[in-house]
């Protein structure tokens, strides 16, 4: 490489070549320093979360764990309703904000006139900028009456939370959305339509296809952000660890989530307890969990370019 | 006397304020392969487009005149745009197959248009157009493979493969052979040649070569005037315009 660049450039004195090698290797190594902290910071964020929480894992038993009562002042720690928790308001708030997130993001790159784009763009954009604890306050004060007044016991819910999440997820899986299919080549376009398709038909049929791995990516980096999510969702949902019932009605019940748990009690715990340890145990859940959305994510798009670059 | 497929009568096109086409009368016999040939910029695609309406895409266009269809103008209020299309196939410059199966491409037009959904019906609308566009034998045991990876010239002929699947009266080809290689260009021209028992072809070139070597029938476009149009032997061989003469021997010479 390095002699290439040389033959390349052609230095007509020696002399001004060292300088320059000198430097680019000042600006490489940073660079790779920047890179290898990444990755140490993230080592050692989990190793330390790994050295809090492991101790739970050792010491409350596993049938402990997995069972439904989570009361930590008689040391229970059952991590099921959190579990649950988590896992009610964030699938209600995928199923809210893909297909919204979707249908948005083609109306505006697809469909819409420009100048329609150019009044919902800012609109979209500021919605992402909302502080997630504005939303939530939001919510307390303005959705939670209404779901009540729909006939909930209260309007603190895991629906609420869903609500909200969406809302927050929103924003990140339109734009990433509306970037993929921008990059769709308009040659596919013409393609379809010069045969006969309709609009939907193009759309529906081949960009939306031709676009897949970026709106995986899109869905993706939507649901981490509302599984991460913590203080708006606390305001919301109502705090109450329970396993909710099943069924339909589980969406109108009071949950606490795993996020917020740690948020609510890690203030009140004796440092090394055995309680502080439960809650670094569900930090590693967490972690765990959007690790592996990820590694769903990368491995979605990385058999998209594998195919793309087939191309050349 | 060979009937005219299309009769493109008193035709303007403009972008925005731009005139791109200026009060054309373009007879398209039927059965035939009429080339179209002029310098870069003269308004060649803008006409082809014209005909099947791909021109409705771009926001600031607009088109005067009429685009007889078998005598039907196809810029009349009641015309089905996604209708003609199918009539009227188009062939681009860059081969574009969708990045889906070679199978699905072909396959697309007969889906959309409710021809066939899928099953035996379908598999020998398939075969048949990869057959017309002389692509089955290549692809006949890969037909689950990416369009995307065939080489430059096999897309191509996907491409007339997908466009033929629809059974469309009339096929337009823009440029088809400019990313294509010398043995991929005779290739497409003698099925062009095949295909015009069946279709009215219109072609875009800049190839000299190819404009008389294919064509039946030869337009001359100049700043979106047509200048001359007649047999390709005659327009070749004895022009009548001088500004033909000075293109077609500048750029032959
Ligand atoms: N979408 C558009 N908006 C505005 N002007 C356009 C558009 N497309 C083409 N033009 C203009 O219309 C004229 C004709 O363009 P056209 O593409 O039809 O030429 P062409 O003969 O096909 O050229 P080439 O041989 O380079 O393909 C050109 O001056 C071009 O700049
Ligand atoms: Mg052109």
């Amino acid at each position: 490489m390095a002699a290439q660049t040389n033959l390349n450039s052609m230095p007509p004195q020696d002399e001004a070549t060292t300088p320059t090698n000198w430097r680019e290797l000042v600006i490489e190594n940073l660079i790779r320093l920047a890179g290898i902290s990444a990755v140490l910071i993230i080592t050692m964020i989990f190793l330390f979360l790994l050295r809090e929480g492991f101790p739970a894992f050792v010491e409350v038993p596993l049938s402990d764990l997995f069972s439904s009562r989570w009361y930590p002042i008689e040391d229970k720690f059952g991590l099921l309703p959190l579990l649950a928790g988590s896992l009610i308001v964030t699938v209600g708030a995928v199923v809210i904000a893909v297909p919204l997130g979707l249908t948005t993001a083609i109306y505006l790159g697809e469909i819409a006139p420009p100048w329609q784009r150019e009044i919902l763009k800012p609109f979209i954009e500021v919605l992402a900028g909302i502080p997630s604890i504005v939303l939530g306050f939001f919510g307390w004060v303005a959705l939670a009456p209404l779901i009540q007044s729909m006939g909930a016991p209260s309007g603190l819910t895991a629906f609420t939370g869903s609500l909200i999440l969406a809302y927050m997820a929103l924003p990140t899986i339109i734009s990433i959305t509306e970037d993929a299919l921008y990059a769709v080549p308009k040659e596919y376009r013409d393609g379809a339509l010069a045969i006969g398709a309709t609009q939907w038909q193009t759309i529906w049929r081949v960009v939306l296809p031709a676009a897949r791995s970026g709106i995986v990516i899109a869905v993706m980096l939507g649901i981490g952000r509302a599984i991460g999510e913590t203080m708006a969702v606390m305001l919301v949902t109502g705090n109450a660890a329970n396993i909710p019932d099943l069924g339909f009605g589980a969406l109108f019940q009071p949950v606490r989530t795993m996020t917020a748990t740690i948020a609510a009690e890690m203030g009140e715990v004796a440092q090394g307890s055995l309680h502080y340890s439960v809650l670094f145990g569900i930090g590693i859940v967490l972690f765990i969990i959007t690790f592996a959305i990820n590694s769903l994510a990368t491995y979605f798009v990385g058999g998209g370019k594998r195919r793309r670059g087939g191309q050349i | 006397m060979i009937k005219n497929k299309i009769d493109v009568e008193g035709f303007n096109f403009y972008y925005g304020n731009f005139q791109a086409l200026k009060n054309l009368n373009v007879p398209i016999r039927e059965h035939q392969i009429t080339a179209l040939i002029g310098p870069s910029g003269c308004g060649k695609s803008t006409f082809l487009r014209s005909l099947n309406r791909m021109n409705d895409t771009i926001a600031s266009a607009r088109a005067e005149g009429k685009v007889l269809l078998n005598g039907k103008n196809v810029y009349d209020p009641d015309v089905d745009v996604v209708e003609l299309r199918q009539r009227v196939g188009m062939v681009f410059q860059r081969p574009n197959p969708f990045p889906q199966s070679i199978y699905n491409n072909v396959a697309f037009g007969p889906r959309v248009l409710g021809m066939a959904q899928k099953g035996t019906d379908l598999d020998n609308i398939v075969e048949a157009s990869l057959k017309e566009a002389a692509l089955w034998d290549e692809v006949k045991d890969r037909l689950n493979h990416l369009a995307t990876d065939l080489n430059p010239g096999q897309q191509q002929r996907l491409c007339i493969a997908r466009a033929v699947a629809v059974r469309p009266e009339v096929i337009l080809m823009d440029e088809p052979c400019s990313a294509l290689d010398p043995v991929a260009t005779l290739s497409v021209e003698e099925l062009m040649r095949e295909l015009s028992d069946e279709y009215t072809i219109v072609i875009v070139t800049h190839n000299m070569q190819q404009a008389a070597r294919a064509s039946d029938w030869t337009g001359f476009f100049w700043l979106g005037e047509l200048v001359e149009f007649a047999p390709t032997g005659e327009l070749f061989t004895n022009p009548k315009q001088e500004l033909t003469e000075s293109y077609i021997t500048g750029r032959q010479g």
